[in-house]
């Protein structure tokens, strides 16, 4: 799947986590920044979830911006799901 | 005669203020303070360093004191709590040495047996004459009870009181005596009214706040305490002030008078002393404007001080008749020692207050808190910081059931009996795991940054660094 | 059993991960009301991850968008394949609303190899023209298992004035009753959208059960032990439950055929009755 354009989803409440997602060229693979105020606790497996959760969707290129607050998997895997919905531009 | 100077300049210079002395704050103006920081601003323009500050809690206003730190002109800490602010830089390891955090009734406690003397006490007051009666009750920056700034004014060797409301000799309704005090200034603001006291408090309207709520208030009902003489302290956090809500009904329901209501107080305990719930309020902090309001008509809301409320050493404080409190967490142990000093990430963000002195003086001490916020459980298997001992928590009450400590069977049983949801301690702490996963613990350093005194001077923590990445 | 059902917005993380401890017996994840257009897809996407891995212990109700919105075939494409217990069609008017929402859940459970029928249907009916209608709605299919009044939109549709005392919905609730009962399925009342006024929750809860119905849903985690008490059977009914069976056994040993308790005889209705008593004090130990 390819990310047309930026989207976004999510909130910045407690439990949630917002994701963007921007188009990127094609072959410029994953660009993942991410930022979580439970980064020491569950950094890597958040980034491990959204990676996966991008993969299973069939997104190869595109920049995600995501701020967590504590989200769990089914959320992540949730925002990250629809932000990609939105973002390949079509309804 | 007047004890009238005409600066916070030319006080401090009477007051003989010198390098390497203790000046001390109270934190009646809370997130609203300007005074903690308009008199170091003065002290470090007079060139004096090498200060310790006993000031009885820290809030994110104060955060110049960043700057007197790294500036040498503060190098000691000695409070009761810290906000985030000040909090994560000394978390850092701006200090040297470590800060001593006491409770709000060990910090009367050892200024009055001369274990923490101080030699400069600037008192910030809502309303004040000429000779220093004082009080919080009155004026633009009116805060309700002093009740933490007694102990300093009595003992320190020199009482500066600052206001911005000089009223004619004699102020009638005064809460600090002059006897105590040695000058008075008058400055145009002593603290920003929005963050001195909330407009309301709220209650929550978190579906899981309710929960909790609901089951506190149903758990003390289940106690056996909740009948006429009963009394009762909560913290102003949103679930605990539905469960006080929750409380007043079931006392108004089943006509119960109690007798007291403590600590600091909200529009909520007001409400239940108006509705006959309570025969008094003592009162050492106001929160809401509701509260203020009520201590300065209602005869029956009374200001106490720090050690009235709750010294140990005293020989009797109001904690040691109390039947119930309700108090937060940040963590919980299967022990259950409380954390309220730290957060998951080790950072200094609380401090005891009153937590240790009414767990350890209430016959029920409980803790509302749900199972995990933000993906963090609340239960651990060994908190970063004890700041209530686990042998004073009798209670923890969550969305997911009540964990009674194992040295309170009785109140197992009565819980049970009443229907209520009883569930072990562990069976939370793997519930939330369930849930959320399991957490990485955070690296901390070796830097002693704090130490944790408990309410009779016993060191029962010590808090190291973060480190910075 | 189900004697309460509480209603949760469907679009709020932390409200799903503690859904299944606020209390009720059956919670309503709520993708309609509760939720903005432009969130639409947002919440169905995060009440299908919820209630794929959260394993809840509650029976799961997906509050699903009108058959006249763009949103309803989404939302039971995204809810059917991880099997609610029940989908709750919105201002269901006629058997048609509830046929069309039917076999568009049966088109899905085949596509996704489910069995057929595991997934009921508790239509909400709030228009004037559904409480007319509340019978052959009730019994337009087999999935049909509960009907639920909503007393709020009834009530703008009527161009009444809805109140405390509730006499503007008398006859509705009085009717889905005897359409709910004659159809032989369930049948829940409106909630009582007073947070703070319990005791006239208890008022109203205790009306509705006079009348017949099964229990009530809620807006409000604080009302779930109000309803849950009022639609539970009480200590003298459960023991009069008791009796009715030992005297039965009792009967039985001593080779008596008809018999009587305390000065009734006891018929088939009193036995069903008693059984039915049973079963909900079975259903409710050690809960909220």
């Amino acid at each position: 799947m390819v990310i047309q354009k930026k989207a976004c989803a999510g909130t910045l409440e407690s439990s949630d986590i917002y994701v963007e997602v921007s188009p990127l060229p094609q072959g410029s693979g994953i660009k993942l920044d991410l930022n979580s105020v439970v980064y020491a606790q569950f950094g890597k497996e958040i980034e491990k979830v959204i990676m996966e959760t991008l993969a299973e969707l069939g997104v190869e290129d595109a920049e995600v911006v995501a701020s967590d607050r504590g989200a769990v998997d089914c959320t992540i895997k949730a925002r990250v799901e629809t932000a990609v919905c939105r973002g390949r531009g079509e309804e | 005669m007047s004890k009238l100077v005409g600066s916070i300049k030319e006080a401090i210079k009477l007051a003989g203020l010198k390098d390497g002395m203790t000046i001390s704050f109270h934190h009646h103006l809370r997130n609203g303070d300007m005074v903690a920081v308009m008199v170091l601003d003065v002290i470090s323009e007079l060139g004096i360093k090498d200060l310790n500050v006993n000031i009885s809690s820290i809030f994110d206003t104060h955060e110049p004191f960043i700057e007197y730190i790294r500036d040498g002109v503060v190098t000691g800490i000695e409070t009761d709590y810290m906000g985030g602010v000040v909090g994560r830089a000394v978390s850092e390891g701006i200090m040297n040495k470590p800060v001593i955090f006491r409770t709000h009734g060990g910090r009367p406690s050892d200024i009055i047996n001369g274990v923490s003397p101080i030699d400069v006490a600037f008192i910030a007051a809502p309303t004040s004459d000429c000779m220093g009666n004082c009080t919080g009750k009155y004026g633009k920056s009116a805060c309700g009870s002093l009740g933490y700034a007694f102990a300093d004014a009595m003992y320190a060797k020199k009482s500066v009181v600052i206001t911005d409301n000089l009223v004619d000799y004699p102020l009638v309704d005064y809460s600090i005596a002059e006897n105590y005090i040695d000058y008075v200034v008058n400055v145009d603001k002593i603290g920003e009214p929005s963050g001195i006291v909330s407009g309301t408090t709220k209650i929550t309207k978190d579906p899981v706040g309710l929960v909790i709520a609901d089951y506190a208030a149903r758990a003390i009902e289940a106690s056996g305490l909740l009948k006429d003489g009963f009394s009762f302290q909560t913290g102003a956090g949103g679930a605990s002030l539905a469960a006080a809500k929750y409380l007043k009904d079931i006392m108004l329901k089943k006509n119960i008078k109690g007798s007291y209501g403590l600590g600091g107080i909200t529009s909520y305990m007001v409400d239940m002393l108006k509705e006959g719930c309570f025969k008094a309020l003592y009162d050492v902090q106001c929160f809401d404007l509701g509260a203020v309001e009520s201590i300065r008509t209602n005869p029956n809301h009374m200001e106490v001080t720090a050690a009235h409320y709750a010294s140990p050493t005293a020989k009797s404080s109001a904690v040691d008749s109390l039947d119930v409190v309700i108090l937060g967490a940040t963590e919980i142990d299967t022990d259950f020692n409380v954390n309220v000093h730290t957060d998951s990430n080790g950072y200094i963000m609380g401090g005891s207050g009153g937590h240790s002195d009414t767990a350890a003086g209430a016959k029920m001490s409980m803790i509302v808190a749900p199972l995990s916020r933000a993906r963090l459980p609340i239960v651990v298997d060994k908190v970063l910081c004890k700041s209530t001992p686990g042998n004073t928590v009798d209670v923890l009450v969550t969305q997911r059931g009540i964990a009674v400590n194992p040295l309170r069977q009785d109140l197992a049983d009565a819980f049970r009996g009443a229907g209520l949801p009883v569930v072990d301690i562990f069976d939370l702490r793997d519930m939330a795991e369930k849930l959320n996963g399991k957490p990485n613990k955070p690296v901390l350093g070796d830097k002693e940054v704090a130490k944790v005194l408990y309410r009779d001077g016993q060191l029962l923590d010590t808090i190291y660094n973060v480190p910075v990445k | 059993m189900r004697r309460s059902m509480l209603f949760l917005p469907g679009n709020s993380p932390n409200i799903l991960l503690n859904a299944d401890f606020l209390g009720s017996d059956s919670i309503i994840l709520d993708l309609e009301d509760a939720v903005a257009p432009t969130e639409k897809d947002s919440a169905r996407i995060l009440v299908r991850n919820a209630i794929k891995s959260r394993e809840y212990t509650r029976e799961v109700i997906v509050r699903i968008n009108p058959v006249d919105s763009p949103y309803w075939k989404e939302d039971l494409q995204a809810i059917v394949p991880v099997k609610p217990d029940m989908i709750m069609p919105t201002k269901v008017s006629c058997s048609g609303d509830v046929k069309i929402i039917a076999e568009h859940i049966e088109m899905l459970e085949k596509e996704c190899q489910m069995e057929a029928g595991s997934i009921s249907i508790i239509p909400l009916i709030e228009t004037a023209l559904g409480v007319e209608n509340a019978y052959e709605i009730a019994s337009a299919d087999e999935r049909v298992k509960a009907i639920f009044l909503g007393g709020e939109d009834l009530t703008a549709d009527l161009r009444c004035k809805r109140t405390k005392e509730g006499q503007e919905i008398f006859y509705a609730r009085s009717r889905m009753v005897m359409a709910a009962r004659a159809a032989g399925v369930d049948v829940y009342d409106t909630p009582w959208t007073d947070v703070e006024d319990y005791d006239g929750l208890v008022k109203d809860a205790s009306f509705a059960k006079s009348l017949g119905f099964s229990g009530k849903a809620s807006i409000s985690p604080r009302h779930i032990p109000f309803i849950n008490e009022v639609f539970s059977p009480t200590e003298e009914e459960i023991q009069y439950a008791k009796d009715v069976f030992e005297t039965i056994e009792k009967a039985k040993a001593e080779g008596k055929g008809v018999v009587s308790l305390r000065g009734k005889m006891i018929d088939a209705p009193i036995v069903a009755r008693a059984r039915q008593v049973l079963e909900a004090a079975e259903a409710m130990k050690g809960g909220r």
